[in-house]
């Protein structure tokens, strides 16, 4: 193939000596700048080979000898983070919730940490504010199932309502109705005596002493003779204006019938014991604090 | 520069051994690294493959593309491990066909969403995640509640897994409708399904048909949950 190098006339170049149908090839050096570049750019390849975690072998693989680890940069960044953050949150772990609010410096520390808590943990459930939801109680409005002290709060968000851990709250009211307890009428009867004592629906000549017969029977032991709920239990207050799963009264007859038992999961396990006491003193400070 | 070109364009056989060499170099490069991969994954304690709840809610977390908008992968960076918790390691992912990583970040990451959230609120979040979370750019899953879930092939999907590598045994395989409606039922006796798959949480169910919504719950309920990172043997492991 290749017949002749020879000089090309116009450029000055060699040509390579092939020949196609009388068409020839210059032979045109590559820029001298960009093979250099590209010779350097493999000579660095292998220098960061050598200083950074490259290839696996045998048994484990090279880990450069800068010792470069994105887990152990990350751990010193939490870690001095940490130390930062110790100085304050040592104090609001140990210091009682009196003494925490006698500090206003330490206070706004900890309401600062317990509202940023809040907004990434509490909020998709109890809404922003703690307004809450249809199922998720609100904070704000001091109608608490089971306390709306410091303490009370502390512990339902420590070990959380019905979520397995040891010391969770737990109640489970009776399933009168898918468990046969009540029959769907007397269900009815019960609803329209709740409908209209506590939840303040009263219509002119409506008799529901079957009802009221039925709630004294069955209900008062938890709810109260008034409605008037009880903590210890978690048995909520039917005589106010906030209810839990909604105003209507078919509610009640689903509830009677097949309570839900809501969940709220112990954050124990995700957040530290002075966060959650923060996060506690946010809470309580939303507007239903007791 | 040092042999020339002539030789190899005059012959065929030459050209053809100089190629070969040229492409083995490539591929040993590529291929042979990949025989040591075992040991750059790190063992670590409580690992398990998925319960066949949990792969079914995986295949549907697949198919409704929540990869496309949530990640499962907390990164070696202070402000995700603060936000989400202890970063994923690859261990966790060891039993995902395909891993489910992700790399868009619309919504929040999920890798550590197991048991942050009840079930109920998973429930009502997916058929109308503004009902909760007025912000929200999440579309509606109503649908899945309301769909049955598919189980007559739980035994075929496992056993497809179990030739990649999953290690389902003969037990799990022959139990998976068993565990499966289990899972799915609050009121079903969990001690052998809990025994083969540790941590597994039952979905709430409507106590009559399993469907896509349970398996989907049951899934993002126990995603994260199972290495114990307070393990100092864990902490022994971490490179």
């Amino acid at each position: 193939m290749p017949t002749k190098i020879e000089k090309d006339a116009v450029s000055g170049r060699d040509t390579t000596g092939h020949e196609w149908d009388g068409i020839k090839e210059l032979d045109t050096p590559l820029p001298k700048w960009w093979l250099y570049t590209f010779y350097a750019c493999i000579g660095i390849a292998f220098v960061i080979f050598f200083l950074y975690p490259s290839i696996p072998y045998g048994p484990g693989y090279w880990h450069g000898v800068m010792g470069y680890s994105q887990r152990k940069m990350v751990d010193a960044e939490v870690a001095k983070l940490t130390a930062i953050r110790k100085v304050s949150l040592d104090k609001i772990g140990s210091l009682s919730f009196e003494q925490i609010k006698a500090d206003p410096q330490l206070l706004e520390v900890a309401m600062t940490d317990g509202r940023i808590t809040f907004a990434e943990n509490c909020q998709p459930c109890h809404g922003a504010g703690g307004g809450g939801h249809i199922g998720y109680p609100a904070l704000a409005a001091g109608s608490w199932l089971w306390g709306g002290t410091l303490d009370d709060i502390q512990q339902t968000v420590t070990h959380g309502i019905r979520s397995g851990d040891d010391d969770a709250r737990n109640s489970a009211m009776p399933h009168f109705g898918a468990d046969g307890l009540l029959k769907p009428a007397e269900i009815q009867q019960v609803a329209d005596f709740v409908w209209s004592t506590f939840y303040g629906h009263k219509t002119e000549g409506q008799d529901v002493s079957a009802g009221a017969k039925i709630f004294a029977e069955n209900c008062i032991a938890c709810h109260g003779e008034n409605g008037e709920g009880n903590r210890v239990v978690g048995a909520p207050r039917l005589n106010s204006h906030i209810h839990l799963y909604g105003d209507a009264r078919e509610t009640i007859v689903a509830q009677v019938t097949l309570p839900r038992q809501g969940v709220m999961p112990n954050w124990n396990h995700r957040l530290d014991p002075a966060t959650i006491k923060a996060v506690t003193l946010y809470v309580h400070a939303l507007g239903g604090g007791e | 520069m040092f042999i020339r070109h002539e030789w190899f364009e005059k012959n065929a056989l030459l050209l053809l051994i100089g190629s070969l060499l040229t492409i083995s170099i490539g591929g040993i490069v590529e291929i042979v690294p990949l025989f040591t991969i075992e040991t750059t994954v790190e063992h670590v304690d409580g690992i398990r493959p998925y319960s066949p709840l949990e792969l079914r809610g995986r295949d549907i977390y697949v198919r409704e593309g929540c990869y496309l908008c949530h990640s499962q992968q907390i990164r070696t960076l202070r402000d995700e491990v603060e936000r989400y918790g202890h970063y994923s390691i690859a261990a966790e992912s060891m039993y995902d066909h395909p891993f489910q990583w992700g790399s868009k970040r619309i919504g929040p990451d999920l890798a550590r969403v197991g048991g942050k959230y009840s079930n109920d609120w998973h429930y009502a979040h997916l058929k109308n995640a503004q009902s909760l979370v007025p912000e929200s750019l999440m579309p509606h899953y109503a649908f899945l509640s309301e769909t049955p879930l598919q189980t007559d092939d739980i035994v075929e999907r496992m056993t497809t897994l179990r030739t990649l590598g999953t290690p389902y045994t003969d037990d799990d395989i022959a139990n998976a409708k068993a565990d499966l409606l289990a899972q799915a039922d609050p009121a079903a006796d969990n001690a052998k399904l809990v025994g083969r798959y540790p941590k597994a949480i039952e979905a709430s169910g409507n106590g009559k048909e399993v469907t896509e919504a349970d398996a989907l719950v049951a899934y993002l309920q126990m995603l994260g949950t199972l290495v114990n990172f307070a393990d100092t043997n864990t902490e022994r492991l971490r490179q």
